[in-house]
């Protein structure tokens, strides 16, 4: 089961770079069928109607084709990346707000990944998927609030339960892959 | 890569961060320390692959008939223009690009305000839900000693300080809640510049302070 799902991961990564290289519209499609549902649903569980959150849902999968390449599969799975376009653009409609990013490091997807980074990071990204759907009722809905934009950071930081621990080696991995790129 | 960097965001602060529901000014904030951190950088790229694995294992709101259709034909209306940008890197200076990006400039763009004892400020143009402020102090000079009614994220761009709680170098972030009282110091060495955002006013212990602190709007 893990297995055919880290299949996919590595699937819907290389649908996107599909797109960045070549204008796949048929890896688009399969991207749309998959992510923008569960983009639309995102939206509409942070507070938007059905008719904005489609709008917006239309917008993200857009902006992935027209920001594809940024796309670094040794950085982010495909879900990690939609969930941060999909999340500045509820900033952007829904919410009102500016997000200022932190600067970029001088790296980039214009240099080939390694392809065994990319591996590690589509693995530890489906692990910490794993674990997340694995957790009890109660944590999982506390993480879902905290996502969904109904929890302030004071709120966060009142809450004991949370399963910090399942992100540990996600942690470890981004910064020695940090280190390795900075070298 | 700043290995010396000993105080940092809070999992609560990075979560927020991640999910995009924090003030503009505690954003600022904490994208300015991520700027100079690796290691909350990689916290936050842990933080955001929860946010991915949500969106994975959201059960599917269909989307409306034609709607691939629609964002075909907006990805070919919009063009080729917006395609090759890429994120900021910061091309030199002291301040971390977003801090730059408010200020449209370096430190030499800032426009200080002095509010006495040397200290000088400037303040941030965010919403004003939270407050950010840059905090120019004096090498050797004192912060008024003040309690905070919300939570004060004081960020060390350069120089450093004290107070009851730790010495604060370059980088490091200090998170006081509504328990902490504190008399920032500067180190002797160097003037020392913040970026300090709140979600509530300071209250300073003097009488003075607190009837200027309307005008500073501190």
């Amino acid at each position: 089961m893990a297995d055919t799902k880290e299949k996919q991961n590595d699937h819907w990564a290389g649908c996107i770079v599909r797109v960045r290289d070549v204008q796949d519209q048929a890896a688009f499609a399969e991207l749309f069928n998959h992510f923008a549902p569960r983009v639309k649903a995102f939206l509409m569980k942070s507070g938007a109607d059905a008719t904005l959150a489609e709008e917006c849902a239309q917008d993200v999968m857009a902006t992935l084709w027209q920001k594809s390449h940024l796309f670094d599969p040794s950085r982010a799975s495909a879900a990690t990346w939609i969930f941060t376009i999909a999340r500045n653009r509820r900033i952007d409609a829904i919410r009102k707000m500016k997000r200022p990013e932190p600067e970029d490091l001088p790296w980039g997807p214009d240099i080939e990944p390694d392809q065994a980074d990319v591996l590690v990071l589509q693995q530890e990204s489906e692990q910490l998927g794993q674990a997340i759907s694995e957790l009890p009722e109660k944590q999982r809905t506390l993480i879902e609030k905290a996502y969904f934009g109904d929890l302030t950071h004071n709120e966060i930081a009142e809450q004991t339960g949370l399963p910090l621990g399942t992100i540990k080696s996600r942690i470890r991995l981004a910064l020695d892959r940090l280190r390795h790129a900075m070298k | 890569m700043q290995d010396h960097i000993k105080h940092h965001l809070s999992d609560a602060l990075l979560m927020a961060y991640s999910a995009g529901n924090l003030p503009e000014a505690f954003s600022l904030t904490v994208a300015a320390h991520i700027s100079m951190c690796d290691e909350c950088r990689a916290r936050l790229g842990a933080f955001d692959t929860v946010g991915g694995a949500l969106i994975d294992q959201a059960e599917a709101a269909p989307m409306a008939v034609g709607s691939l259709e629609a964002t075909m034909e907006r990805i070919k209306s919009a063009g080729d223009q917006t395609s090759r940008q890429r994120p900021a890197v910061r091309t030199g200076g002291v301040l971390p690009k977003p801090i730059q990006d408010y200020i449209r400039g370096d430190l030499d763009a800032v426009k200080w305000r002095s509010v006495g004892m040397g200290v000088k400020q400037a303040i941030m143009p965010t919403a004003r839900d939270a407050s950010a402020r840059l905090l120019y102090i004096p090498a050797g000079a004192a912060v008024p000693d003040h309690g905070h009614k919300g939570t004060e994220l004081t960020l060390v761009l350069q120089g450093a300080f004290r107070d009851e709680v730790d010495h604060f170098g370059p980088g490091d972030i200090e998170v006081a809640n509504e328990d902490l009282d504190h008399t920032p110091v500067a180190d002797i060495g160097a003037d020392c510049i913040c970026l300090a955002a709140t979600d509530a006013p300071l209250r300073f212990r003097g009488f003075l302070p607190r009837i200027a602190q309307p005008f500073l709007r501190i």
